[in-house]
């Protein structure tokens, strides 16, 4: 069949990069993007869908800014632990940004994340990489959570720069929202109804919140708006 | 069931000019791949085109003509017939008896694997040497580029100097994850190998005391797109703040290897970098990083909000 020999040599250039792990089965374009969205818009994202029957499809979560997610990563302050579990270790960790609060449920199958739960100190800054996941309450409502791939504690400025780019990237959707293409934002339309005010106040809130912190001079904000070229 | 015959019909339009296959004949040789042997039909296409690109280039001069000279860093799809002028920045032991050369290939734009047919019965290239390549064929494998020579390129040594770019980009990011590989692991002592070991075996030279490296595979995540990268032991050191010896008696007290990985991805997960390197195949080789603090434009991001 492959007379050219195709498979026998592909290797050879991946040999100084990727001689150990399994090879061509991590298709490195396959994996997806961790989003960023503030706990706000998170916890209005309850409407989970796929993008093919196939049951191995991922799943997405719809935002509410017209975009979809498989994966976020998030930066705030990690207030609360507490092991929820009733028969095995189940440790809910509650991660606050400027908006509101992430929760992310690490249990038997999320070891390392589980681990970071039980150890750490809060309050702490930490990082978190993973996936959205949705149930419903006894009394019917749908609630979102976080299933964390990676907990890490880092420093105060790792989530500064976290906030901003948040920020930067939910205006771009708020941007994008009504272009004619946008797929996920006629989806978040008909989902939710297209309110996305409030996320832009929440926004301008998150960054203020850090200008407070980091430059005590509200006069710099007024002379920069004069001079930029933005409108 | 994939439509078999549309992509039968696919290839046959790509060779109809060259031989006189039928529609039928490669619809029938798709099918057995896919249906007998279970072959997925992107891989069976593949298949099907390298056999027939095989038996075209026995008579395949007329295509010697028209070719496009080309940058090597502009092959970004394959199956195309083109020209390159290029120095050979490095050659390769061939893993198999089908091949007679394969190694990488450079010119001012970048670089890219080649891979000469032993049958095509070639002259010989050598390494720093540059040439005119007359009608190689690109490939595409797994989004990697490469060019093959076949019996009808033609090759001409060259004098010109030609300066080989490295394909050096930067990517910024949060480090989202690790991937399995990263931390210490051991390399095949074989000259030239440098193959990572599982569990103590070379997947070339079988069971080998294995020699401990430092390496980081890491995943950059900038909230658009994904970027893997890898960092050597060098880099690794400087990254994660920790030595290859010390890494060493960390896993000797450990007893285990896998803590040095834990260690660093303690260290490195969650935190924003920019990186700077050659690509190599999917990766971003990482020669130079720096870890990015709070953003200095929050102002302007402010003032686009409020205008929105």
């Amino acid at each position: 069949m492959s007379a050219n020999g195709n498979g026998a040599d592909d290797s050879d250039e991946s040999r100084d990069a990727d001689a150990g792990s399994s090879g061509g089965s991590t298709a490195s374009t396959g994996r997806e993007v961790a989003r960023r969205l503030f706990a706000r818009e998170f916890n209005d994202a309850t409407y989970m869908f796929k993008e093919s029957d196939d049951e191995l499809a991922p799943n997405y979560t719809l935002l509410p800014t017209g975009e979809r997610a498989n994966r976020l990563f998030f930066v705030g302050t990690l207030t609360e632990t507490e092991d929820v579990g009733s028969d095995s270790e189940y440790w809910q960790g509650r991660v606050v940004d400027p908006t509101g609060t992430f929760y992310a449920y690490a249990g038997q199958y999320q070891p390392e994340a589980a681990n970071t739960l039980r150890e750490i100190e809060t309050p702490a800054y930490v990082a978190v990489v993973g996936k959205p996941r949705s149930y419903e309450t006894d009394e019917g409502d749908t609630n979102v959570a976080v299933r964390p791939e990676s907990i890490n504690r880092v420093e105060e400025s790792v989530r500064d720069r976290w906030v901003v780019e948040t920020a930067d990237q939910t205006i771009e959707r708020l941007q994008a929202f009504d272009a004619e293409t946008n797929d996920y934002a006629q989806m978040a339309r008909e989902e939710y109804g297209g309110a996305i005010s409030s996320y832009r106040e929440e926004t301008i809130a998150a960054l203020e919140s850090l200008d407070v912190s980091d430059e005590p001079m509200p006069e710099d904000e007024e002379s920069s708006e004069i001079d930029s070229d933005l409108t | 069931m994939p439509d078999l015959q549309s992509h039968a019909e696919d290839i046959h339009d790509q060779f109809a000019d060259q031989t006189d296959l039928t529609v039928e004949e490669v619809e029938d040789r798709l099918d057995t791949l896919v249906t007998d042997y279970q072959v997925p039909i992107d891989e069976a296409r593949r298949s099907v085109t390298s056999t027939y690109y095989d038996e075209v280039e026995v008579d395949q001069d007329s295509l010697n003509d028209a070719n496009e000279q080309r940058e090597l860093d502009s092959i970004t799809t394959a199956e195309e017939w083109i020209d390159v002028t290029a120095k050979v920045v490095e050659l390769w032991e061939p893993r198999s008896d089908a091949i007679g050369q394969v190694g990488l290939l450079g010119d001012a734009s970048g670089r890219i694997k080649f891979t000469a047919w032993a049958k095509s019965d070639l002259d010989t290239l050598e390494e720093g040497e540059a040439y005119h390549l007359g009608n190689v064929v690109t490939d595409e494998y797994e989004g990697q580029f490469s060019v093959k020579l076949n019996r009808t390129t033609t090759i001409e040594h060259t004098d010109e100097e030609i300066e080989v770019g490295d394909n050096t980009t930067e990517i910024e990011g949060a480090l989202v994850d690790m991937q399995s590989g990263s931390g210490l692991i051991k390399r095949c002592p074989d000259d030239d190998c440098t193959r990572v070991l599982q569990n103590g075996r070379c997947s070339e030279h079988g069971e080998v005391e294995g020699e401990f490296d430092l390496r980081i595979k890491g995943v950059i995540d900038d909230g658009n797109e994904v970027h893997e990268t890898i960092f050597n032991q060098e880099m690794t050191e400087e990254l994660a703040g920790i030595s290859l010896d010390e890494a060493k008696e960390r896993a000797m007290d450990a007893l285990d290897t896998s803590v040095v990985a834990d260690d660093i991805s303690e260290t490195i997960l969650g935190k924003y970098y920019r990186i700077e390197g050659p690509t190599l195949g999917r990766y971003v080789l990482a020669n130079e990083f720096e870890q990015l603090g709070a953003r200095t434009d929050s102002e302007d991001v402010l003032i686009t909000a409020r205008s929105l």
